[in-house]
């Protein structure tokens, strides 16, 4: 027996230039990053401060630089799908090689979905729920910080791919019977499986935490009518978590078992079922496109009510057409394989559901622009942000009506409308909402704003350069190309490619300016130097500092309304024209949880046992479980829970914090 | 119901908030809820399980079938056992809260005695089949089988890991508050594990010999 199990030195791809030259660089620039952190003595400052933080702000920060690293990544890979695409025309062959042109796709899919998007969404509801909330933590900040862990193991192992084996060549979906190790003997899918159980596992304790957070721990006086709209969303999408991330991890779980100890849940042989696992792969995965996209809903219904200086149109029928949308979410899943070939009557159901569907998302879009109608507008990069969705994310929910149309789906499935389709509402709906919510929430959590400048050119970029990479592709897919060709024989269509190829770069200006505006903006940050309220919000998270304190909150606020925070500035105002004298104000101790090493020990072991699952190291893999064991052991018997922060630091702070906001 | 409301002291109900507006609740209600919701999850990774056994209940590639395979004598024991656990389970936790620590350790013994039985009896009925060529790698359906069954299994070890951890928790650091919560969460997930093998036992095995 081999004590490394598959794993030598063929594993590397020496031979393939365009992959070593990547793996080198990215291998080049973290070891460069750390020993400069190292030179500069900062490992002591990132230990104690970030990286056994379970601070939720902190946390937030972390899951965000986590999504834009990764951003980086899926997008090179789309650079070079678009580049292969542009030139493998007629009898040409392009640059990428088949082989490697597969897994370019499929790490494309993962890594935009669950590495990219899902730690953005979920570091953004990290860093505002809680202070949306008025409470001073999440109801599980270990947790929490594991949960943190478990995801970066799973894009550090599916970036491990890169450089040592190979990624998936299945796409993103890794449907069997393709995914069995009958058709895909290496080790591919086994990163994807394992990268994915190991940072699902992660997302589900996000979701318990967030659940419970929102229906347990809120300021006194917030009831569920008096929650801000971003936390109604975000308890929409994690009660999704909930119920849909354990179906992924039984699916996965299947095919894993499949493809290690020789069971038949998916095979060919001994009666599996394929279509079972894309059936309870979708039943997963369309809860997953609301779960990243309700969180941006609610980030645009923040965003459009603060700068139109309104309370947000129709509050009960927005939080109605979330809780809908949650709820129809679970029975749309059928209209990712009308071709699967069941009934008239069962494709008929799952079609009119989908157009139901519908119906709350344009409830919303309604809300949302009504709530501008009769406001002053304030053209800030956040509301670019939110108009440049609402004007983009119809025409991507009008072209997912057309598709739920059976016998239309049957000509456009698995075809380049789909992909236009899907990449219209993420891109135009999740990525747009993101954008809009960090450069909404920035000053907040930095205490110094992004600059404006940079910031339109961004948008402006991603905008027209979205539309040039993806109406091509509706055109495409009405010409009859389908996905995931690394070269095609109708020299009619190389146009339109090279059109979405040069949008393709229009967005990377767009990501370009973005990196831009963030260095220009750390560069000048005396300048756009910001208190509490930078943008006159309307909601809790700016009623404390900028960035604000551990505690969030030296007294927990009394919530009397919807828009608690513009509420108490009104009846601020209200006091000093009558002069009435402010309330003396009584600091007392305050108890936070204390920082804990759990969440990265618990993700050094989580990669050993992946990486060892992955190459069929047994011992090693044995190892890195009772790794975890161990530490989830040492963490129960811990005997200090929580330290006090006394009250004259808080006292020290608040004036401190009132005397900027005076001065 | 005219007379409760006549009754009702008018403005002191008014002073009181409604459960929800009155601010973040006790760690032991948000700890308890936190692991309700998990426990939720769980039955939703069960349900998907359920529902792939459910679909190739049938795909038995001419291998054995449920019928010719189960024993429902050991069957039945497993489950007496298992409900009896339950039963231990819930007089642990009285035990609990009467800080009486012999019966704590009593009831934890007994609860984990009954669910070793059940792990063995359970393991005997896997090794049994796969003696005779019945293993997951026969069938679609035993596939399921042992995958439902084992996902079931599984979840009991790790909740007799779980016990014994707990027992070391409360000789070390006796009846804390963090030590009692994580008391009531065990608790929960065992009931939970009955719950799940309730329908287990009705979909598999009375379903199996049924057909």
């Amino acid at each position: 027996m081999n004590l490394l199990g598959k794993l030598d030195w063929s594993a590397i791809p020496f031979d393939q230039p365009i992959i070593m030259g990547a793996s080198g660089g990215v291998v080049l620039a973290i070891v460069s990053i750390l020993s400069w952190v190292t030179l500069k003595g900062y490992v002591p400052y990132l230990w104690r401060e970030w990286i056994t933080s379970v601070d939720h702000k902190r946390i937030g920060i972390m899951y965000i630089i986590l999504a834009l690293i990764m951003l980086l990544r899926g997008f090179a890979d789309a650079i070079m799908m678009r580049a292969q695409q542009a030139v493998a025309a007629g009898g040409a062959q392009g640059y990428l090689p088949p082989d490697h042109f597969d897994q370019i796709f499929s790490a494309h899919g993962t890594i935009m979905i669950f590495f990219m998007a899902m730690p953005f969404v979920i570091g953004m509801m990290n860093f505002v729920v809680p202070l949306q909330l008025g409470v001073r933590d999440m109801a599980f900040p270990t947790l929490n910080s594991v949960a943190l862990g478990l995801t970066a193991s799973g894009i550090l192992l599916t970036n491990i791919s890169l450089a040592v084996g190979e990624f998936a060549k299945t796409g993103w979906v890794a449907y069997p019977p393709l995914s069995e190790l009958q058709f895909s003997p290496g080790v591919g899918v086994d990163y994807y499986l394992w990268a994915l159980q190991i940072s699902g596992v992660g997302t589900l304790m996000t979701g318990i935490n967030f659940v419970t957070t929102i229906l347990k721990t809120r300021a006194p006086g917030m009831s569920y009518m008096r929650m801000p709209v971003f936390c109604w969303t975000s308890l929409a999408a994690n009660l999704l978590i909930v119920a849909a991330f354990p179906v992924l991890t039984a699916t996965l779980a299947m095919l894993l078992l499949d493809r290690y100890l020789g069971f038949h849940f998916f095979t060919i042989d001994g009666q599996g079922n394929a279509m079972m696992y894309v059936n309870l792969f979708w039943v997963w995965g369309h809860p997953e496109v609301y779960i990243l996209v309700l969180p941006a809903f609610g980030i645009f219904s923040e965003v459009v009510s603060a700068f139109s200086g309104k309370p947000l149109f129709g509050y009960r029928s927005m939080v109605a057409a979330t809780m809908s949308i949650c709820v129809l979410s679970f029975i749309v899943w059928l209209h990712h394989f009308f071709t699967m070939g069941a009934s008239a009557n069962v494709n008929g159901f799952f079609g009119v559901m989908t157009m139901i569907i519908a119906v709350p998302t344009g409830v919303k879009v309604f809300n949302w622009l009504f709530t501008m109608y009769g406001g002053r507008v304030r053209f800030t990069v956040p509301i670019l942000w939110s108009i440049g969705f609402m004007v983009t994310f119809v025409i991507g929910g009008m072209t997912g009506v057309l598709m739920a149309v059976p016998p239309a789906d049957f000509q456009l499935h698995n075809s380049l409308f789909l992909i236009a389709h899907f990449h219209n509402v993420i891109i135009g709906g999740t990525v747009f909402g993101l954008m809009a919510g960090y450069n909404y929430w920035f000053p907040k959590a930095f205490g110094f704003k992004l600059d404006e400048r940079w910031g339109r050119t961004s948008f402006w970029c991603w905008l027209i350069g979205f539309y040039l990479a993806f109406m091509p592709l509706y055109a495409l897919g009405l010409m009859g190309m389908t996905r995931r060709m690394q070269h095609y024989d109708v020299v009619s269509w190389q146009p339109w490619l090279v059109v979405a190829a040069v949008g393709v770069v229009v967005i990377f200006a767009g990501i370009v300016s973005q990196v831009i505006q963030l260095v220009v903006s750390i560069r000048d940050r005396e300048q756009v130097k910001v208190t509490a309220d930078p943008w006159n919000g309307r909601t809790l998270e700016w009623a404390t500092a900028s960035p604000p304190p551990a505690w969030n909150f030296a007294m927990l606020p009394q919530v009397t309304d919807i828009d608690a925070f513009a509420f108490w500035k009104r009846k601020q105002r209200e006091r000093t024209q009558q002069a009435q004298p402010t309330k003396e104000r009584k600091f007392e101790p305050i108890e936070i949880p204390k920082n804990s090493a759990t969440g990265f020990i618990t993700a050094f072991f989580a990669v050993v046992t992946g990486f060892a699952l992955i190459w069929h190291i047994w011992w090693m893999a044995g190892a890195g479980a009772i790794g975890v064991f161990l530490t989830m052991l040492a963490f129960a018997f811990r005997n200090e829970e929580e330290i006090k922060i006394p009250a004259d630091q808080i006292a020290r702070f608040e004036l401190a914090n009132q005397a900027e906001i005076a001065g | 119901m005219s007379i409760a409301v006549a009754v009702d002291d008018e403005v002191r109900y008014e002073a009181r908030p409604s459960a929800s507006e009155a601010g973040p609740a006790p760690k032991r209600i948000v700890v308890g809820f936190g692991f309700w919701v998990f426990l939720l999850s769980d039955i939703v990774m069960f349900a998907a399980i359920f529902a792939a056994y459910a679909a190739l209940a049938h795909a038995t590639a001419g291998g054995p079938s449920g019928g010719q395979l189960f024993n429902q004598r050991s069957v039945a024991i497993e489950t007496g056992c298992l409900l009896a656990s339950s039963y231990t389970c819930g007089l642990m936790s009285l035990a609990i809260g009467s800080r009486r620590f012999a019966a704590t350790y009593l009831a934890a013994l007994v609860t984990f005695v009954l669910g070793a039985c059940f792990l063995v009896l359970e393991l005997r009925e896997f090794a049994g089949m796969i003696a005779i060529g019945a293993g997951p790698q026969r069938s679609a359906f035993l596939s399921a089988f042992f995958t439902l069954v084992g996902c079931h299994g599984l979840h009991v070890t790790a909740g007799l890991v779980w016990l014994v951890v707990m027992m070391a928790q409360v000789a070390i650091k006796g009846f804390r508050a963090a030590v009692e919560r994580r008391l009531l969460c065990f608790s929960l997930f065992w009931h939970a594990l009955d719950i799940v093998w309730v329908w287990l036992f009705t979909v598999v095995y009375l379903m199996g010999v049924l057909s």
